[in-house]
C-alpha cells in the first residue's frame, strides 16, 4: 500500500474490499455529518451511481443542476417527456484491468435521473451547459405557466 | 431561560466550517501513482493542494453561479471539499503534477528514482 487514506490508517484498500470500504465510509459518515444531510441524501450503496440533482424555479425558468464530474459532453443525454425531465449518461472507467488500483470510490457506468417539472415548460427553448463537472439545464416556462399580474380596476 | 436558548442558537451558527469528503481513485501506473478526486463545481482557482510532513491535503472551494429563484428540490451539499492523504515516503513530492478537468482533479505522484525497479546488466 502506497497511498493510504489518512482518516483510517489501519485499513487495507484492496480492490475486492472496496464495497466494504464504501459501506464503512457510509457508516462512518453517520457519525461525522449532521443528521439532515444523511436523511436527505439517499444512499448509493445498492442503487449504483445516483448523481445529486437540484431544481430551482423562478418567474421565467425552471433550472435543474446535476453534479456530473469527469464526464464527456457527448455522453450526457437530456430528454423531456410529459413534463418529466430525464438526464442520463454513462461514464467509462479509465482504469484498465492491468492497472493496479489501490482504491476506487468514484462511480463508473450508467446513471439515470428523472424529475417531474413543477410547471409546463417550452420544450423548444431548453438549453444546457456543462462546466466544472456541473450540468445546468435551463427550461423556460411556457407562457401560460408564467405568473401574470392582473390589473383590477376598483370602482 | 431566554438567554440560554439564544446562546445555544448562536453556538450552532458559529460551528466550524463543514467539509465534504470527496470520492477518490488511486491507481499505480508504471512510474507514477495517479490520484483522482471528484469535486464537482470546483475550478482551478478554488483548489488548494498542499504537502506537509508527507501529508497531502486537498481543499476544493465551489464557485457555483447562484441560481435565481427558489429551490424546489435539493440533493447537493453546499459545503466545500477537503481530504487528506498520507503519502508513501517513496513519492517524490517535488514533482507532483496536477490537472483539473470538469470537476475531477488528477494528481500524478511520481515515484522517486531510487525506488524504481532497475535492471542491472551483468558485464
Amino acid at each position: 500500500m502506497s497511498i493510504i487514506r489518512y482518516q483510517s490508517p489501519g485499513s487495507s484498500g484492496l480492490t475486492g474490499v472496496d464495497r466494504w470500504n464504501t459501506l464503512r465510509d457510509e457508516l462512518d459518515s453517520l457519525f461525522e455529518l449532521p443528521f439532515w444531510s444523511n436523511f436527505q441524501r439517499q444512499t448509493q450503496l445498492f442503487s449504483g451511481w445516483s448523481p445529486a440533482l437540484d431544481v430551482y424555479q423562478n418567474n421565467d425558468n425552471v433550472v435543474a443542476r446535476v453534479e456530473l464530474p469527469g464526464m464527456r459532453k457527448e455522453d450526457i443525454e437530456i430528454s423531456l417527456h410529459d413534463g418529466m425531465l430525464t438526464i442520463s449518461g454513462e461514464r467509462k472507467s479509465e482504469i484498465s484491468e492491468a492497472d493496479k488500483a489501490a482504491r476506487t470510490e468514484c462511480y463508473v457506468g450508467k446513471f439515470r435521473r428523472s424529475v417531474s417539472l413543477p410547471t409546463q415548460v417550452d420544450a423548444n427553448k431548453v438549453s444546457a451547459n456543462y462546466r466544472d463537472g456541473i450540468l445546468t439545464v435551463t427550461l423556460p416556462k411556457a407562457e401560460e405557466a408564467k405568473p401574470k399580474q392582473i390589473q383590477v380596476n376598483v370602482e | 431561560m431566554n438567554t440560554l436558548v439564544r446562546e445555544n442558537r448562536n453556538g450552532i451558527q458559529q460551528r466550524p466550517e463543514q467539509y465534504v469528503m470527496p470520492a477518490a481513485n488511486v491507481r499505480e501506473d508504471g512510474d507514477n501513482y495517479i490520484l483522482q478526486v471528484e469535486m464537482p463545481g470546483v475550478n482551478k482557482e478554488g483548489l488548494d493542494i498542499s504537502v506537509e510532513n508527507n501529508e497531502l491535503t486537498i481543499t476544493g472551494r465551489r464557485s457555483l453561479p447562484q441560481i435565481e429563484g427558489t429551490c424546489v428540490h435539493r440533493e447537493s451539499r453546499p459545503d466545500n471539499f477537503r481530504r487528506a492523504f498520507e503519502l508513501d515516503p517513496s513519492i517524490d513530492t517535488g514533482k507532483i503534477a496536477a490537472k483539473m478537468e470538469q470537476g475531477v482533479l488528477t494528481l500524478t505522484l511520481p515515484k522517486a528514482e531510487q525506488v524504481k525497479p532497475r535492471k542491472i546488466t551483468v558485464q
